[in-house]
């Protein structure tokens, strides 16, 4: 069975200069926009589309989209305000820089409709610093926008106003949480917020806000031109539509694969080339490096969906796909991934400011031959006390994969300490 | 109301509450860290996670509102399980150095980590260290052993309104500190030692020289300012060695100024008068009490018998206590004279007759907030009065607009809705022009004579935008503040500000020096009226009066003249030119001994039971809390016993219950009024064409106590003897930064450097009272002549 590509966000890619407004509106663009606001639909109507869509938040959690939308209605009191997660920085996930960089108008396209969804004026991009040409795109893209009238006051003549603000972030990780971004956002240090309340309730300064990642907004007015029905059937019941996965590690062809929701990660990883060298598929990291990591073989039975995937003790996160064949430690994997979460910590609540520097200490001295037989307890002890106990889910995003390391692979970080080196070598 | 059920208790409280509030009202203790009532919440410690039916995760209690039938267990194997996990993450950073640190035996962590720590730690890797940061000289730090909780951090930026302290870095590497390396400006800045839960913020003066579990907690109340913040005093082998505060809602909360917390060690100083004192052909001689009080009252009686009663001048503090402000009234008035002032700093008392019973606040503290508009007229109130300021900021995040007249635009720690600032002479104007305004707005005046007054004064914008405001039907407050009092027109500022308030249906607050200036007023320790506003057919002579009258004696209480008297140079020289003075006073000073002739050791309000009324009007008995050192002995036993020597009436008190039993019932007896008589002066006095001079006492110069506390002399914020001046005024008298300024007043000249600022109007100079520099100076208020001084180098 082959698989028709790039159907959502990706739709334009195959045209020339994909990013100009031009090119995006002889391939339907702001058509979704322009029907909205001339037939002045009710935000109700976009709603129960999106919830029949079953489109899920693309940034990691799932969160219904169309759900939450409905949070905020154009009668909520002003001001209120759509935020747009564009500080792409999970390890492995590089979907958003594509959209930013081949289709920004269809991003804005997506923003423009929630903030007439919501009833907010204004609206902002957070993104990440790094993009150099994802912010060129769009700072562009908003330049035409808003010259072609998508944009301003009064759009298209439907006494709409909308106005969309562009902020780039300056690098940390914690700042793609969204209760930190609004935080950051606000020119504070970027630190979550504990939640309750919801950014639907006290969001960017302390207003309703809707916020959203790069592709969910950006899937939008696909499913508005073709219908809600229509998106969830490419996909499967509570898994509606595409989804693009960042497939990286030791595969013949890494890259960004639109694919249904659904599809079996056998089938993915034909697209991707298949292994590289030949070599034996050993472990998947199916959502990002924030995932629980699954042995290969287990993986080659499962379908890339939100439900699946959490079925296996795992998450389909951003949908960035880790693949590693049989040369990979286990131990040096998971060192620095620990490294990474070490960096990253905001430092705020006491688990996650303690603990993520504890795991890497200790995964440090058993990569290097240091370790010893209580550290593996200790290390899933630790991990276990940083899970649940923080303000936001930094903490659990490496107290999980290293359980999940520990249940699959523990040996070779028992083969680490007692031979201090690597089963791999 | 809903209902909830902690650890299989059921309680009824309101909902929005979070759990963390209904357990500690319940006496359910949950450990935490972060959480701090009068503090926002972080949230970040983790250390109250508690075990929510129904959620999966343990909950932060601090942060978890209470719903309708919650069920919540703090003890259970998840709660529990949670609590100490964070428990060893706190500690595993933390250094294991209890036996030095000076928090051990009162530290949160050292405390909750008996019930939630380990005895072996699991952690075998190297530890964090922290550089310590340098934050003055109150508040010592050790920065290795912050656990982040941020409590300090959310201090400085929601109550002491000032954002110094910040964490800077992050995750692990994270650090509290201030932003550029500087010390902290808060008056309030000692609050953070106490919310510090562990040994990173300690006070400077007092570490290293106890533990607490030594000390005794003995409660009082503090002497420096008219809020009477409540105190706790620590105090080992009779000596106070710490002071905190101890918790008054309606007062101080559970804060306390700097002021009030580092004051004590002074009480502790080289200086303190340790035994009665007599000048014998002009050496010192250390003698008995009885010496001492018969020499006092053989000298009195000389006087009274040679010149007459009314030679005799008392001067006492705003800081004596009720009792012994009573006895030295009855003392003198029994002997004859009406001549006793404790209103040092002031210099006008024209409307001395038009005050109720004490120039206060007549309504509570708390009652700030709730107020539409608050006005402060010369008032340098987070100065003057910290905790008040921090009572006004509480009152503007509610909303309350904030107006102030002042001759500085003073870097309040609250939104200001409008100020005017004008040099001191133009004060009186400035509410000449509120009056306009309300007039031109169509209020009606009090008394006809009020339209004359003002007719030809023209408002200012700000006058109009006050008008508009006191106009509306509103709660409001106009406070008088130390300048307004001290101002050489403080009358007329009295009664303008009446006018303005009659006229809006506004309410008149002072804030008196001293914690007992309502006291001082109501024993009768003013030269106009007797106890409880007792008509007098003869008054006597107010400060002033005395000090130009050069009496043949004078009998100081607590009083340093050169430091506390708002003309020092008259002062020093009516009490030289006097036959006898004697200084009932707990410390020596040098300037005071060249001409007293007998000194009196008196004790401090540590080592004496009195009552402090603050400006609310309320009475605050305590008690000792040390006993007197030395031979020092409380001043109303000096004043009884001298009384007795004087054969005077009813002076045979066993006890100062006794004396304070006594003015209570005269006041239950006769309510006297809280309101102020109105009366409209004849003139606006005219603003002087040129330079003139601006006089505070600067907040650790403001008493005897203050003055000798070597932390607070050192103190980012205690000022230094300057003339500040605007750089206008610098420029045209060609000064600079860092040149000398000769400032000539009567017949004594001074040299001050040169400070230049931008905050005051043009052709005003602000020389700080209260240092032996400008001691020789005269008048706080009037016109100045001051030239460059080129014969005095800064070396």
């Amino acid at each position: 069975m082959s698989i028709e590509l790039n159907k959502i966000c990706f739709r334009t890619l195959q045209m020339d200069k994909p990013w100009t407004l031009a090119t995006y509106e002889q391939a339907d663009g702001y058509k979704a926009l322009k029907h909205i606001l001339q037939n002045k639909v009710p935000a109700q109507d976009i709603v129960e589309q999106l919830k029949l869509s079953s489109l899920r938040g693309r940034g990691g959690a799932g969160f219904p989209t169309g759900l939450k939308w409905s949070f905020i209605s154009p009668s909520t009191p002003a001001p209120k305000y759509v935020v747009c997660n564009a500080d792409e920085g999970e390890p492995g996930t590089f979907k958003d820089r594509d959209i930013l960089r081949f289709n920004p108008h269809q991003l804005l396209e997506g923003i423009i409709i929630a903030c007439y969804v919501v009833g907010a004026t204004d609206a902002y991009i957070y993104i990440r610093g790094e993009f150099y040409e994802p912010i060129e795109r769009v700072a562009k893209a908003l330049e035409e926008a808003r010259a072609a009238g998508y944009l301003g006051k009064n759009i298209l003549g439907s006494g709409f106003d909308c106005q969309i603000h562009f902020h780039v972030g300056a690098g940390a990780y914690i700042c793609g949480e969204e209760t930190a971004l609004l935080e950051s956002l606000e020119g504070k240090q970027g630190k979550p917020r504990f939640k309750p309340p919801f950014p639907a309730n006290f969001g960017l300064y302390g207003r309703p806000t809707t916020i959203n990642n790069v592709e969910t907004f950006a899937s939008v007015p696909v499913i508005l031109n073709n219908g809600g029905n229509w998106f969830l059937e490419l996909g499967k019941p509570n898994n509606g539509g595409y989804k693009i996965f960042s497939v990286s590690g030791h595969v013949n062809k890494p890259g960004n694969y639109e694919i249904p929701l659904g599809t079996p990660f056998s089938q993915l990883l034909e697209l991707a080339g298949g292994m590289r060298d030949g070599k034996k598929l050993k472990a998947v990291i199916p959502g990002g490096s924030s995932a629980p990591v699954i042995p290969g073989d287990m993986m080659m039975d499962m379908t890339m969906d939100y439900d699946c995937i959490s079925k296996s003790g795992s998450m389909l996160g951003s949908g960035a796909v880790i693949v590693m064949d049989d040369s990979t430690c286990m131990v040096k994997v998971l060192l620095r991934n620990a490294e990474f979460y070490h960096e990253e910590s905001c430092g705020q609540c006491t688990p996650c400011r303690e603990g993520t520097g504890w795991l890497e200490r200790v995964l440090h001295r058993i990569e290097h031959g240091h370790g010893t037989a209580k550290d593996l307890e200790l290390l899933t002890d630790v991990a276990m006390k940083m899970s649940g106990r923080t303000i936001c889910v930094l903490a659990d995003s490496i107290a999980l994969p290293v359980v999940s390391f520990m249940k699959y692979y523990r040996p070779e970080f028992e083969y680490h300490i007692e031979h201090k080196r690597c089963m791999v070598d | 109301m809903i209902e909830v059920e902690i650890d299989g208790k059921k309680f009824q409280v309101e909902p929005g509450k979070m759990i963390i509030e209904v357990a500690d009202q319940a006496d359910i203790r949950i450990p935490r860290f972060c959480y701090h009532k009068k503090l926002s919440i972080a949230a970040n410690c983790r250390m109250c996670l508690v075990d929510v039916e129904k959620s999966g995760k343990p909950l932060p209690a601090c942060a978890t509102p209470v719903t309708d039938g919650m069920i919540v267990r703090t003890h259970s194997a998840k709660a529990i399980d949670a609590q100490k996990s964070v428990m060893e993450f706190l500690l595993i950073n933390h250094p294991l150095d209890c036996p030095i640190c000076d928090q051990g035996g009162e530290c949160e962590l050292q405390d909750i980590s008996m019930g939630y720590g380990k005895d072996v730690s699991r952690y075998n890797e190297g530890k964090r260290s922290v550089k310590d940061k340098s934050l003055g000289s109150l508040i010592g730090t050790d920065m290795t052993r912050c656990i982040l909780c941020t409590r300090c951090v959310r201090f400085t930026e929601e109550i002491a309104g000032v954002q110094e302290l910040g964490t800077l870095g992050r995750g692990e590497t994270s650090e509290i500190g201030t932003c550029v390396e500087r010390s902290l400006v808060s008056e309030l800045s000692g609050n953070i030692i106490d919310l510090c839960p562990v040994g990173a913020l300690t006070s400077k003066p007092f570490r290293f020289r106890a533990r607490a579990w030594e000390m005794e907690q003995m409660p009082t109340i503090a002497p420096h300012d008219c809020i009477g913040s409540n105190i706790y005093t620590h105090i080992l082998r009779q000596r106070v060695l710490r002071v905190a505060p101890r918790e008054n809602e309606a007062i101080n909360e559970t804060w306390l100024s700097d002021r009030d917390r580092f004051s004590y060690e002074a009480l502790n100083d080289d200086e303190r008068l340790l035994q009665p004192m007599i000048k014998e052909n002009g050496e010192w001689q250390v003698v008995n009490w009885p010496t001492a009080l018969k020499r006092v009252a053989e000298r009195l009686q000389q006087v009274i018998r040679e010149k007459g009663a009314d030679k005799i001048g008392a001067l006492l503090s705003p800081t004596a206590t009720l009792e012994e402000a009573h006895l030295l009234q009855k003392l003198i008035r029994q002997l004859g004279s009406h001549n006793i002032d404790h209103r040092l700093q002031q210099m006008d008392f024209s409307a001395q007759h038009s005050m109720p019973l004490y120039p206060g606040l007549h309504m509570s503290l708390e009652s700030f907030e709730g107020q539409d508009t608050i006005v402060l007229i010369g008032s340098h109130i987070s100065r003057e009065q910290p905790i008040g300021a921090h009572r006004v900021r509480t009152a503007a995040l509610q909303g309350s607009a904030i107006f102030a007249i002042n001759p500085v635009d003073y870097p309040f720690r609250f939104p200001m809705k409008g100020k005017q600032i004008v040099k001191p002479s133009a004060m009186p104007q400035a509410l000449a022009e509120v009056i306009k305004a309300l007039l031109d707005n169509g209020v009606a005046a009090p008394a006809v004579e009020v339209n004359k007054l003002v007719q030809n004064v023209k408002p200012s914008e700000f006058a109009v935008e006050l008008a508009k405001q006191l106009k509306q039907e509103s709660k409001k407050i106009i406070i008088l503040g130390a300048i307004a009092q001290n101002h050489m027109h403080a009358g007329t500022i009295t009664y303008l500000a009446n006018i303005i308030a009659k006229m809006t249906h506004a309410h008149v607050g002072f804030l008196t020096p001293g914690a007992n200036g309502a006291g001082a007023w109501i024993v009768g320790a003013v030269p106009h009226r007797g106890i409880n506003m007792k008509h007098l057919s003869n008054p006597g002579l107010d400060v002033q009066q005395m000090l130009q009258a050069k009496l043949a004696a004078y009998v100081l209480l607590n009083v340093e003249p050169d430091l506390d008297c708002a003309n020092p140079q008259l002062a020093n020289k009516a009490m030289v030119a006097a036959d006898f003075v004697v200084a009932i006073t707990p410390f020596f000073s040098h300037k005071v001994a060249a001409y007293a002739e007998v000194l009196l050791p008196s004790t401090p309000f540590t080592e004496t039971s009195g009552t402090y009324i603050n400006a609310e009007g309320k009475w605050q008995r305590f008690n000792g809390v040390v006993p007197a050192q030395g031979e020092a002995r409380p001043a109303w036993k000096i004043l009884r016993v001298l009384g007795n020597l004087l054969d005077l009436e009813h002076f045979d008190y066993q006890s100062s219950e006794e004396i304070h039993d006594e003015v209570n019932r005269i006041v239950a007896e006769n309510q006297p009024s809280h309101t102020h008589t109105l009366h409209t002066p004849t003139t606006i006095p005219p603003i002087i064409e040129g330079i003139e001079r601006l006089t505070e006492w600067p907040i650790y110069r403001a008493d005897n106590i203050v003055r000798r506390a070597p932390a607070l002399q050192a103190a980012v914020i205690n000022e230094i003897p300057v003339a500040r001046m605007p750089v206008t005024l610098a420029n045209r008298l060609q000064l600079s930064a860092d040149s000398r300024v000769a400032i000539k007043q009567d017949d004594c000249e001074v040299i001050l450097p040169v400070e230049l600022c931008d905050d005051m109007p043009d052709n005003t100079v602000y020389i700080p009272a209260g240092f032996g520099l400008t001691s020789d100076l005269s008048a706080s208020f009037g016109a100045l002549s001051l030239q460059r001084s080129d014969t005095h180098h800064v070396e």
